[in-house]
């Protein structure tokens, strides 16, 4: 096939899945299969087309003349396959968890859940594949307001509140700051294409730029910048599943992906490295990442815990965005994926031990690894990941993003990596110590240990279903597999660095086996 | 006959009375009859300025039974005006039909009382 | 095929009192959607033959202009007839609704009546290349439009359409005061005559005084703020099929006429260059967008929050119009094909919800995604183009304005433009949140989706969706036109 027919057939799964999932709503496991099915296929395209765009090949593909400089079309390259990749690639495990996970649960509205959460990957993959800003935007509001019924889904005074803040926010930003800052890119530059090595270069004055990257970087609310974060805690309010995919991989990877794409395709890494109007946007998200980990701390909730970890997290992305240098590119474009199999894990266990034990408390976990060893297990190895160790993921990005900001010569920044990796630790292993370290409260509902601790106390294994814990330690895996698919990443995405600071070739000779 | 500007001070005080009635009486009988006492100003205002200075009215005279050329006045104006009057009786009818059938629901047509009826309503 | 010309206007005149002898329900009917139909046909041809062999122009009555009237057509106004038709086409069949006053007195052929002659009305006022016939026609379509209104089913609408009546009958006389100014300094009422002649006298005050007689006369039509004070009330009261028609096509032949006077009658140069109309209009469109929108968010009737809105719609299109750039108004017209779509669409819903809830009030509208599904995600995707979200008409229109306010290198009003987008948001939602997140009352009974007026409001709204993706036929146009009316090459 060629590659405009794998890129049409790739957005098309979802919204076909969409409409058989809206057409077998009455026969649930046709209804499932409907999801897979699609989920299948779209991750095949996206495979097959990462294959040919790793070789090097950007296929395109025009379908509409929008207006007279803009049309609807999609350009791949490899930022956007990455992105692209992580959310198929991640949607066929959270598919076989949200099945078990609704059915667990017995939520209501399943159908309606299900279409929405197809139409939300076809326009987290429209965005990845976008080729132009106005593309970009359109997915871009298309993906907020598919994921909105997701996050009401529970149609609660609580869910209702939660809607208006996650569709206040990124309406808002989105249509106040991010559509003006394109159309005044289109303004000023005539064109609204991404292009290697940015189109601003020499169209906008100093100041103007500051302006844009300022309304970029805050109308990307999806990005998740302090002080436009609010969204996302709120949005926790949504099943896990959600949760997960959306608010750990699609959603917010489509806002720090936009972040991304924008500052590499639009204004380009020498533009802003040259001229040094990117430094502010540094610092915001430096203190993103502090903060955020400092709220994260004080969270009880598991997922609000969760979900200010991602709000640091994301800063990393744009930090390196920030940082504009090779290094920190690559480093952001990979934390992307690092980032995203780490936090899905994380998210499905919550939504495990909520499943099996009714517990959303940090502080009700006492004990709960003896109960639930694979969920604890892989919450274990994610927690790893994101703080940063090898041989996990996560250890890549953070050793990238660090060298970025060393080449940028901002050590101010190394430095403040190394206090958010130790936060992390903070927030995240009290979770772990106490599923398996402190004993339960509650005697009598204690789960039994088969590492063999204090038989008396263990009564059994008490699991969430197969279908919820199945996914996770894929996912955990996964978190393993890219330490070693690391440096296939890194070559992948090294053509992003293109015009970078230092220059690529002897950044290359240096880096990596 | 001279007519200087006199016209148009008739004009103007015609059309500010109609205007003010319209806007400061609550009887919509009165708003209507202001809104006539409107376009009636306007009527002249277009006669006036189809006036020529001693012309006659417009009909055609053989050139043989005059010593001078003939002046006219302008017409088309007076035929506009035609049209103009045709629409401001249109305008009244719909507006009286109105009056009647608001007269018939509420019982009056003072514009504070049907408020006033309205506000109790709701 | 000049002699579609004046079929655009005579089919629908003579139509309507034939309607009226007709008297049967169902004969009236069957009878005008043929005629809307045929007119709207009619429209579709000529602008065919504008776009592809330039204007038209024909002598009524076979008397040649200046001394006769002309009917003239030009892509602008070929753009207007066709929407105008269009919005007839598609609204006409959704009937007059089981709860107007036409309807319970058995009189539904006056509503037919009505509707026909102001049709013909407002596409007269469209295709006139005489100012006098405009004011005619103008005042015909009023006339037309009282009726209509006066048809609510409720005995507020006989105040609101008397009110109407007033503050129209002042507008349309104040146009006619305006006219004969203009004729007294030029003596022609022709407006290509106009055209040539205006410009000679400038300087004088007389002609400075006519066109502020017509612009405020056409800003009342217009319902443009702080002259908007008619429109919410006539809306909310009359049926809300009306309310589709005349909210999708008479503000917008009003701002057809607007765009006429001042940019080809009185020339760009004059209104801008000397009046500095934009100074004024500017400032007004705003205050229109944002004040337009805050009022519509406290609403407690449906009908009333969707007449707000429409003040600050009306408000982008004139703000496109006070730009006086290509890229503004085209903005201004797109957004007048846009928002005729979005808005007869959406009070067509809104005639959905009146026949099987008979009420529009907002507290009745509790849980009525779950009782009436269609109507309400058409409503909720009318309310997304409103709004501007991309991929809906909305957008098209949003984009062009925004760029004309960069193209006056004022990212402010860009600014302000988006933002008062979001106010459409807040109102928006308030209704959404009550329809999805609130259970109906617990005696509701179950209802169906509306019968007749269903489809025509799906029609438009899925006519959002099409022209917010497709933009080059319905942008592609507005563009030309703005070309046109810009002094460029046509």
């Amino acid at each position: 096939m060629s590659a405009e027919v794998l890129i049409l057939v790739a957005l098309g799964s979802p919204c076909l899945g969409a409409l058989g999932v809206a057409l077998t709503g009455r026969h649930p496991n046709l209804r499932e299969s409907m999801t897979l099915l699609a989920a299948l296929s779209t991750f095949v395209c996206v495979s097959l087309l990462i294959g040919q765009v790793a070789g090097g090949a950007r296929p395109r593909l025009e379908l509409v003349q929008l207006f007279p400089s803009a049309s609807l079309a999609f350009e791949l390259e490899p930022l956007g396959m990455l992105y692209a990749g992580v959310a198929a690639g991640l949607w066929i495990p959270t598919s076989l968890y949200a099945i078990g996970y609704m059915r667990g649960h017995h939520e209501i509205n399943q159908t309606r859940f299900f279409v929405c959460f197809a139409l939300s990957i076809f326009g987290a993959l429209g965005i990845a594949f976008s080729a132009n800003l106005v593309t970009l935007f359109l997915f871009y509001e298309f993906l907020t307001l598919a994921t909105y019924p997701l996050v009401t889904h529970a149609g609660t005074e609580k869910a209702r509140n939660a809607g208006r803040i996650y569709l206040g926010i990124l309406i808002s930003t989105s249509v106040g700051f991010l559509l003006l800052a394109i159309l005044a890119t289109g303004y000023f530059t005539g064109t609204f294409e991404f292009r290697p090595g940015g189109i601003l270069d020499g169209k906008v004055s100093t100041g103007l730029g500051t302006l844009l990257l300022g309304l970029y970087a805050f109308g990307i609310g999806k990005a998740a910048l302090m002080p436009f974060h609010r969204w996302l805690p709120a949005a926790m309010v949504a099943p896990t599943p959600v949760s997960a995919l959306l608010h750990a991989v699609a959603v917010v990877k489509a806002g720090v992906f936009s972040v991304l794409k924008v500052v590499v395709y639009v204004f380009g890494a020498e533009y802003l490295a040259s001229t040094g109007i990117s430094v502010w946007l540094m610092y915001v998200a430096a203190a993103t990442i502090l903060i955020a980990s400092i709220v994260a701390l004080r969270k009880d909730n598991l997922k609000a815990r969760l979900a200010y970890s991602t709000v640091s997290q994301l800063a990393y992305i744009v930090l390196g965005a920030a940082l504009a240098t090779s290094a920190g590119i690559v480093g952001a474009a990979m934390h992307i994926a690092m980032h995203a199999v780490g936090k899905i894990t994380l998210f499905f266990c919550a939504g495990a031990i909520m499943v099996a034990s009714h517990k959303t408390e940090v502080s009700e976990l006492n004990g709960i690894g003896r109960r639930m060893p694979w969920t604890m297990g892989a919450f274990l190895v994610a927690s790893l990941s994101i703080i940063g160790l090898p041989p996990l993921g996560g250890a890549w990005s953070k050793w990238f993003l660090a060298l970025g900001a060393a080449e940028g010569h901002q050590y101010v920044l190394i430095a403040v990596l190394m206090i958010s990796s130790l936060l992390s630790i903070g927030y995240l292993m009290p979770v772990v110590a106490r599923a398996f370290f402190v004993a339960p409260v509650e005697g009598t509902s204690a789960g039994e240990s088969d590492h063999g601790h204090d038989p008396a106390r263990d009564t059994g294994l008490k699991e969430a279903p197969a279908l919820c814990v199945v996914p996770l330690c894929v996912t955990a895996a996964g978190c393993i597999a890219l330490f070693f698919l690391a440096p296939k990443l890194h070559s992948m995405l090294l053509p992003l660095a293109t015009g970078a600071v230092p220059r690529v070739a002897d950044f290359a000779a240096r880096q990596l086996p | 006959m001279e007519l200087g500007v006199w016209n148009y001070w008739v004009v103007i005080i015609l059309m500010m009375i109609g205007l003010y009635t319209v806007i400061a009486r609550e009887n919509m009988i009165k708003k209507i009859m202001g809104l006539n006492l409107f376009q009636v100003s306007v009527i002249m205002l277009y006669i006036t300025m189809g006036k020529v200075d001693g012309g006659t009215a417009p009909i055609v005279v053989e050139a043989s039974h005059t010593a001078s050329p003939v002046i006219y006045s302008n017409p088309v104006p007076h035929v506009l005006m035609l049209t103009a009057i045709v629409v401001g009786v249109a305008v009244t009818a719909v507006g009286l039909a109105l009056v009647v059938r608001i007269r018939e629901t509420y019982g009056t047509i003072e514009e504070a009382e049907i408020a006033e009826i309205e506000g109790d309503a709701a | 095929m000049t002699q579609l010309v004046p079929l655009q206007v005579v089919i629908p005149l003579l139509a309507a009192p034939i309607c009226l002898l007709l008297r049967d329900r169902r004969y009236a009917y069957v009878f005008s959607l043929a005629v809307v139909w045929a007119t709207f046909a009619v429209s579709v041809a000529l602008l065919g033959q504008v776009l592809g062999s330039g204007p038209l122009s024909y002598a009524m009555g076979g008397w040649a202009p200046p001394f006769g009237i002309e009917y003239r057509v030009d892509t602008l106004n070929a753009f207007v007839l066709l929407i105008v038709a269009g919005i007839a086409a598609v609204v006409l069949p959704a009937g007059v609704g089981p709860g107007s006053r036409a309807a319970q007195d058995g009189r539904e052929y006056i509503f037919y009546t009505a509707f026909l002659l102001c049709l013909a009305g407002l596409l007269g006022v469209t295709i006139t290349g005489d100012a006098f016939n405009v004011f005619v026609f103008l005042e015909i379509s009023s006339l037309a439009s009282y009726v209509l209104v006066s048809l609510g089913d409720d005995r507020r609408a006989f105040v609101a359409a008397f009110s109407y009546l007033i503050v129209g009958t002042i507008g349309g006389t104040f146009i006619l005061i305006g006219i004969g100014l203009a004729y007294q300094m030029t003596g022609t009422l022709n407006m290509e005559d106009l055209a040539a002649r205006l410009p000679l006298v400038t300087d004088q005050r007389t002609t400075r005084v006519a066109f502020a007689f017509l612009t405020i006369g056409i800003a009342i039509k217009l319902a443009v703020f702080p002259l908007h004070q008619w429109l919410p009330n006539a809306y909310s009261q009359a049926p809300a099929v009306v309310s589709a028609f005349l909210s999708a096509t008479g503000t917008k032949v009003a701002y057809y006429l607007l765009v006429r006077f001042v940019f080809t009658i009185f020339g760009a140069g004059f209104v801008f260059g000397a009046l500095h109309l934009d100074a004024i209009l500017m400032p007004l469109s705003i205050a229109a967008m944002f004040l337009g929108s805050i009022a519509a968010i406290y609403q407690t009737d449906l009908k009333r929050l969707l007449a707000y809105s429409s003040i600050a719609q009306v408000g982008y299109m004139t703000l496109g119009l006070s730009m006086a750039s290509i890229d503004g108004l085209t903005g201004g017209i797109v957004h007048l094909f846009n928002h005729a779509l979005m808005k007869g669409g959406l009070f067509l819903v809104v005639a959905c919800v009146a026949e099987r809830l008979h009420s529009t009030r907002l507290v009745d509208l509790r849980g009525l995604g779950r009782r009436m599904p269609i109507t309400t995600a058409a409503f909720v995707i009318g309310g997304l183009g409103l709004i501007g979200v991309p991929g809906t008409a909305g957008f098209v229109s949003k984009w062009y304005l925004v760029l004309g306010a960069l193209e006056r290198d004022s990212i402010l009003l860009a600014f302000l433009i988006l933002l008062s987008s979001l106010l459409a948001v807040v109102y928006l939602w308030r209704i959404v949140e009550l329809a999805y997140f609130q259970a109906p009352d617990a005696d509701a009974a179950p209802i169906r989706e509306a019968s007749s007026s269903l489809i025509p409001a799906c029609v438009l709204i899925a006519a959002t969706l099409y022209f917010g993706i497709f933009t080059e036929w319905s942008a592609g146009v507005a563009r030309s036109a703005a070309i046109w009316l810009m002094g460029g090459p046509v």
